[in-house]
């Protein structure tokens, strides 16, 4: 991978930033995004809940104008209780959906950082495509990500990662089983 | 005329099983949807979805694109989505707010939110001395036949003639009184989302399994006993799991033989109710909290009376299946004889506490969103029964589970006692398929 530009903006307490996240947050969050996405491609599923924080929430709202999980309709809005339940799900040796082949391709881009607190929290917007294939069929997904980001002795952590799929509004031809 | 272009079609089903043509055959869905779902009462929407004059929503009634549309006197109104002029559809958008009438995109012939036709562009050079104008009603929106709402719940019919909304909805109205008598204003209101997902597999498969209670403990084992690891692990660690939990394990917890304690009624429209398991009576203070509202509302003997309706599931032949204790709503709209889509929506219990609505919201998001625990499941298992019964593998469909001892009340018929996984509903809709198909 070339090596990602630093964002040219200098935001106040970036040196701080700096300080807890390296010389080189970009690369630091690029690296991070692109392991998450591995983890689900290579159905990783127990490290991919550990890439959450405690509190962390995987969130994916039905329309583009929702700003809260809480209380509304969701796709998806599980905390790491849930997803265990769906890792269990999709483990169980009777989980017929998981039967046929299944697996997805992700790839992630357009990495932005929106935000450096000085504590070395971040905000970051990415875009991804993803390629299912279930059986003999192929879908295809795209959208965007927002990752808010916490730094951790053991690297980042997920307060919450908002995920807006583009095809989100149309009618699902069968359905998503586990995090996109 | 039906002999001609479906032969043997009496043939096709008997009391305990039927031909799998039935699932397969092209020519019989478009019979279905000529007699059945063309002609019957079909759900349209809640008339919360459309709240202001002008506001849409389209719906599909067999195969025929239809608007349900609030007119500025506050009368909901359903309509072919199709210009008269030259058959443009006239609302391209799911939905949304038509103004103060309709306008169509081609050649800007306007109809009131009823289908009237209101103007012609240049109307009196262009159609003076013809049969076009506003005298001729085939110059205004086609309406449906028949229009009528119980509750709220708005449906219509495209046949003239035929049983009133309530002399067809029979019985199985018990499933919008037991959600609105559960809200303390005794009505409910949508929440304006609507899931839909796609079953590649015949609507029939769909409804079949439904109330099919031997299916939970097979299919869902898996998230069951997923949930129900976690649920245990969250006790044990906080003393109580949220009641979500409990939904999701009860598919586990409950085994065949307990499913067997439920029971199920079956009328002869091809609806059927099915009696409830999710224990949501809970002790807890948010029930506690809701049932003080509900007795304020009521009266404690009423309250009793409506928070003891023990019903799982409703269904509304040909196409519509309720959960009313947990306010949900699937619409089964068939696209064609191997594909189905679901509409999936919720509702809000008016004068109900928020913690009430988070109950339903949490059943709506966890078991009926596109990334559901549950139906991913079930819709793998109807693909494949479709593919089977495309098959020369075999030539019938077997409902015969507690065949025979079914007991007949009243002109409906009941599951017997400790007979719950019985195949009666399936038995049940097939044999008001046969009525509604044979009817010339």
């Amino acid at each position: 991978m070339a090596k990602a530009k630093r964002p040219k903006k200098a935001a106040s307490g970036r040196t701080a930033a700096r300080k807890a996240n390296g010389p080189d947050t970009q690369h630091a969050v690029e690296q991070f995004l692109y392991r998450q996405a591995d983890l689900l491609d290579s159905k990783r599923w127990q490290e991919f809940i550990e890439l959450f924080a405690e509190d962390g929430v995987y969130w994916m709202p039905p329309e583009p104008s929702h700003t809260t999980w809480e209380g509304m309709p969701a796709i998806f809005a599980e905390d790491k209780d849930l997803m265990t339940v769906r890792m269990k799900r999709v483990l169980h040796p009777d989980a017929w959906s998981q039967r046929p082949q299944w697996g997805t391709n992700h790839v992630v881009s357009n990495v932005v950082i929106e935000k450096e607190a000085p504590s070395g929290d971040v905000v970051v917007r990415s875009r991804f495509h993803m390629i299912e294939l279930r059986r003999d069929d192929v879908r295809h997904f795209a959208g965007s990500y927002v990752h808010h980001l916490r730094r951790t002795k053991h690297g980042y952590r997920i307060k919450l990662q908002r995920v807006d799929m583009t095809n989100s509004q149309a009618a699902y031809d069968y359905v998503l089983q586990v995090w996109v | 005329m039906l002999q001609e272009r479906v032969p043997d079609l009496a043939k096709f089903v008997e009391p305990d099983r039927v031909r799998r043509e039935a699932y397969t055959d092209a020519r019989i869905f478009g019979l279905e949807m000529e007699r059945i779902h063309e002609t019957v009462w079909i759900y349209c929407g809640h008339e919360s979805q459309v709240p202001r004059p002008g506001d849409y929503y389209t719906a599909r009634i067999g195969r025929q694109p239809m608007l349900m549309v609030r007119g500025r006197s506050g009368k909901v109104h359903v309509l072919y989505n199709r210009c008269p002029h030259r058959g443009n559809m006239m609302c391209g958008d799911r939905h949304g707010n038509a103004g103060d009438f309709f306008r169509c995109s081609y050649h800007a012939w306007t109809f009131q939110h009823d289908g009237t036709l209101r103007s012609i562009p240049m109307m009196e050079s262009g159609y003076a001395g013809t049969r076009f104008g506003p005298d001729n009603p085939d110059c205004s929106m086609k309406r449906a036949a028949r229009v009528e709402a119980y509750r709220g719940f708005v449906f219509a019919s495209l046949a003239k003639d035929g049983p009133t909304l309530l002399e067809f909805l029979g019985a199985s109205k018990i499933a919008f009184d037991d959600m609105c008598d559960r809200a303390p204003a005794g009505e409910v209101e949508i929440v304006p989302n609507c899931f839909r997902v796609i079953q590649h597999s015949n609507w029939k498969i769909f409804l079949e399994n439904q109330l099919d209670a031997l299916h939970p403990s097979v299919v869902h084992q898996s998230t069951g006993r997923a949930a129900m690891d976690v649920e245990k692990r969250i006790k044990e660690k906080t003393g109580q799991a949220p009641l979500s939990y409990h939904m999701l394990s009860a598919f586990a917890a409950v085994t065949i033989e307990k499913w067997d304690g439920f029971q199920t009624l079956n009328y002869p429209q091809g609806h059927c109710i099915l009696t409830g398991y999710m224990g949501l009576r809970p002790r807890d203070p948010d029930t506690l909290a809701y049932e003080k509202v509900m007795q304020k509302a009521y009266g404690k003997p009423r309250m009793e009376e409506i928070l003891g309706v023990n019903i799982h599931h409703v269904l509304i032949y040909p196409g519509l299946s309720v959960q009313s204790a947990l306010q949900q709503l699937r619409a089964v709209r068939p696209l064609g004889v191997d594909r189905t889509l679901t509409e999936i929506w919720h509702f809000r219990l008016k004068g109900a506490p928020e913690a009430i609505y988070r109950r339903s919201l949490a059943y709506y998001n966890l078991v009926n969103s596109p990334a559901t625990l549950i139906n991913a499941d079930d819709l793998e298992n109807f693909w494949k029964v479709h593919q089977g019964l495309a098959s020369d593998g075999g030539d019938w469909v077997s409902f015969g589970r507690h065949f025979g001892r079914d007991l007949e009340k009243d002109g409906h018929v009941e599951t017997g006692p400790n007979m719950g996984t019985s195949e009666a509903p399936m038995r049940n809709q097939m044999k008001a398929w046969v009525k509604y198909m044979k009817q010339d």
